[in-house]
C-alpha cells in the first residue's frame, strides 16, 4: 500500500515545528526584534503560491480574477520581503561590540 | 520548464536556508550572515518557481512589474522607518502576510486546475480544508494586525474596549468558522468561502480591541504565530515545501515569543488574550490615594549623585522611545564614561511594545550590545550599584510584585532597582503605570523623581555633569 503524499508533508510540517522550536530558544532575547523582522519576511515566500496563481491564466487572459488576486498578492508579499529583509539587516548593522581601544 | 522533483528539491533547500537564518539570530555576530541565507533562499524559492511554470508571456512580464512596485514601497519603508517605530512597522508588516494568504486562498478557489487542485465545485476535499484554514487564518492575522497597528500609532486609544458578552460572541463565532467550513466541504458552495473569509476578518478584529497598549508585546507575537500558520496552510494547499517548513517555523517562533512575553508579566496567555486587564484594577486605585510625599529634585542634582557614584545601572522602558531619549542617553553615559563611572543596561522582558524594543532602540544609539543585560544577568547587581537611572519605566520596577499577593502585577518578575542605594526616577508626573498601581518606590527614602520630559531631563544632566 501507498502512503499518501499528505503523510509526507504532515511529517515534513511537524518536524519543522520542532526545529523551529529549538531553534528560536537558541535566539539571544536581544535580537528578538530582528527575529520578528525576518520571520515576518520569510514568511512571505507565501510569493510562491501568487506568482503559480498569477502566471496560471490561459493565452490571452493575463487579467482573469484568479490571477489578479495573485498579482495583488505578489505586490503585497513583495512589500513584505524587501521591507523584511532590508529592515533586519539595518537593525543587525546597529549591534556593535565595544571597541577595544575604549579606556 | 523543471521538473517537479527537481524543484521541490529547490524548494528544500530554500527551506534549510530560512532555518539558518533563524539560527544565526543567536548571537549578533552570526545574525547578518543568517539574514543573508535568508535572501539567498528566497532568491531560490522566486526563481524556481517561474522556472517550475514555465510561463514567460506577458503575464510574466505583469508578475516582474508587481514584484518590483511591492518591492519598492517595501524597500523605501525599511530605509525611512524610524527604529522607535518597529513595533507598528512589524504589526504592518503582518498583516501584508495574512492578505496576501487570504488572495492567494482565493486565487486558488476560483481556479484550482491552475494548482492540481481539481475543479471549480469539484475541489479536492483536503485541498479545500488547506485552503479554508489558511484563508481564515489569513484574514484573522489581517484584520487583528490592522488593530494592533492602528493602536500602536495612537490612532485607535491604546485602552482596552470591552462590551458585555464579549467573549461569548468571540466563541459563537470561532464555532461558525469550523461549522462553515465543514459545509464548505460537503457543499462546495463559493459563497459560504466568502461568508467564512468575512467572518474571519471580523473574528480578528474583535480579538484584538479588548487588549490594552502595554500587553502589544504578547499580541504582535501571537499575530506573528498566526501569520506562519496561515502561511503553513497555504503551503499544505499548494504542495509546497517550502511554504510548510517557513510556516512551521515561523509559527512556533512566535508562539515561543508570546510565551516568554507572558513570562515576562507573569500572567496566563488567555488571561491575556481575554483582555481588559488594568480597567478593573483602576477601582481600587482610587480608595488610598492620600498624599504621600515625594522627594523631587532637578537635573543638578541627579548630575550631583551620578558624578559621585562608581557605577549606574539605567532602566529603560517605553517611555524612553516615546521621547526618542535613546540618544540623548548614551551621550549621558559617554560623559559618565569618562568620569570613570561604570554604566550597564537592565532590560526587562517586556519593556517596551515588542519583544527586545529596548535593545534595538539602544543599538541604534550606538550603544555597545556587551554593555546591555536581561533581567536575570543583571537582576543581583542592583545590590552593588550606586545609582539606579530609571528612565520612562515604571511597573517593572515596582517592588509590590515581590510583596503584596493582593497586587494584580504580584509574582511577575521585577528588576531589584530599590536595592540600589540611590534611585533616580525620570517621568513625566506621579501617574500609576500600565498596571493602573502606584510605585512605591517613588516615595522611598533614597528615592529622587526628576519630573520631565525624559530626553530633555537627559540632555540636561549631560549639561551639569
Amino acid at each position: 500500500m501507498e502512503i499518501d503524499p499528505f503523510i509526507f508533508r504532515l511529517s515534513i510540517f511537524i518536524l519543522s515545528i520542532f526545529v523551529g522550536y529549538y531553534v528560536v530558544w537558541s535566539v539571544t532575547p536581544s535580537l528578538h526584534t530582528p527575529l520578528m523582522s525576518v520571520t515576518n519576511a520569510i514568511s512571505s515566500v507565501i510569493i510562491v503560491g501568487a506568482i503559480i496563481a498569477a502566471l496560471a491564466s490561459t493565452e490571452g487572459n493575463t487579467f482573469s480574477s484568479a490571477s489578479l488576486f495573485g498579482y495583488l498578492a505578489i505586490t503585497l508579499a513583495a512589500v513584505n520581503i524587501f521591507g523584511g529583509f532590508l529592515v533586519t539587516q539595518r537593525m543587525l548593522a546597529m549591534y556593535k561590540k565595544k571597541k577595544k581601544d575604549k579606556k | 520548464m523543471i521538473s517537479a522533483n527537481l524543484s521541490a528539491i529547490f524548494y528544500l533547500i530554500s527551506g534549510v536556508l530560512f532555518i539558518l537564518a533563524l539560527r544565526g539570530l543567536s548571537s549578533p555576530e552570526t545574525s547578518r550572515q543568517g539574514n543573508l541565507y535568508g535572501i539567498i533562499g528566497m532568491v531560490i524559492a522566486i526563481t524556481v518557481t517561474f522556472l517550475s511554470v514555465g510561463n514567460f508571456s506577458s503575464g510574466f512580464i505583469y508578475v516582474i512589474i508587481f514584484l518590483l512596485v511591492g518591492g519598492a514601497i517595501g524597500a523605501f519603508i525599511a530605509f525611512k522607518i524610524p527604529m522607535t517605530a518597529m513595533p507598528e512597522l512589524v504589526a504592518g508588516f503582518h498583516s501584508l502576510v495574512g492578505l496576501a494568504a487570504v488572495f492567494v486562498a482565493i486565487s486558488a478557489f476560483i481556479n484550482p486546475e491552475a494548482f492540481n487542485l481539481g475543479f471549480p465545485g469539484k475541489i479536492k476535499l483536503a485541498s479545500l480544508i488547506e485552503m479554508s484554514i489558511g484563508a481564515a487564518v489569513g484574514a484573522i492575522t489581517f484584520s487583528g494586525s490592522i488593530i494592533a497597528f492602528l493602536k500602536l500609532q495612537g490612532i485607535m486609544s491604546g485602552a482596552p474596549i470591552t462590551f458585555k458578552g464579549q467573549h461569548l460572541i468571540n466563541a459563537l463565532i470561532l464555532i461558525s468558522i469550523v461549522f462553515l467550513t465543514y459545509f464548505l466541504c460537503v457543499s462546495q458552495n463559493s459563497n459560504l468561502f466568502w461568508i467564512l473569509i468575512g467572518i474571519s476578518f471580523l473574528i480578528g478584529f474583535l480579538l484584538i480591541i479588548p487588549i490594552g497598549g502595554a500587553d502589544m508585546p504578547v499580541v504582535i507575537s501571537m499575530l506573528n504565530s498566526y501569520s506562519g500558520w496561515a502561511a503553513a496552510g497555504i503551503g499544505f494547499t499548494l504542495e509546497n515545501t517550502a511554504l510548510i517548513i517557513t510556516g512551521a517555523l515561523v509559527g512556533s517562533s512566535g508562539a515561543i515569543l508570546s510565551y516568554i512575553m507572558c513570562k515576562g508579566m507573569n500572567r496566563s496567555f488567555f488571561n491575556v488574550i481575554l483582555g481588559g486587564f488594568g480597567a478593573t484594577e483602576q477601582s481600587s486605585k482610587d480608595k488610598n490615594k492620600e498624599q504621600r510625599p515625594v522627594k523631587s529634585g532637578n537635573a543638578d542634582d541627579a548630575a550631583f549623585l551620578m558624578k559621585n557614584a562608581s557605577s549606574v545601572i539605567i532602566v529603560p522602558g517605553y517611555g524612553m522611545a516615546v521621547a526618542q531619549a535613546q540618544h540623548a542617553l548614551r551621550e549621558m553615559v559617554d560623559t559618565l564614561k569618562k568620569n570613570g563611572i561604570k554604566v550597564s543596561y537592565a532590560i526587562h522582558p517586556v519593556a517596551g511594545r515588542m519583544p527586545g524594543h529596548m535593545n534595538v532602540l539602544l543599538a541604534e544609539a550606538n550603544v555597545p550590545y556587551d554593555e546591555v543585560f536581561e533581567l536575570e544577568e543583571i537582576n543581583n547587581d542592583f545590590a552593588n550599584a550606586d545609582v539606579a537611572f530609571v528612565i520612562g519605566a515604571n511597573d517593572v520596577t515596582n517592588p509590590v510584585a515581590k510583596t503584596d499577593p493582593q497586587s494584580p502585577i504580584y509574582g511577575m518578575p521585577v528588576l531589584d532597582v530599590e536595592k540600589c542605594k540611590s534611585v533616580l526616577f525620570v517621568k513625566r508626573s506621579l501617574s500609576p503605570g500600565y498596571a493602573g498601581i502606584d510605585n512605591d518606590l517613588f516615595y522611598k527614602e533614597n528615592t529622587l523623581m526628576l519630573f520631565a520630559d525624559a530626553k530633555k531631563m537627559t540632555e540636561d544632566i549631560t549639561k551639569n555633569l
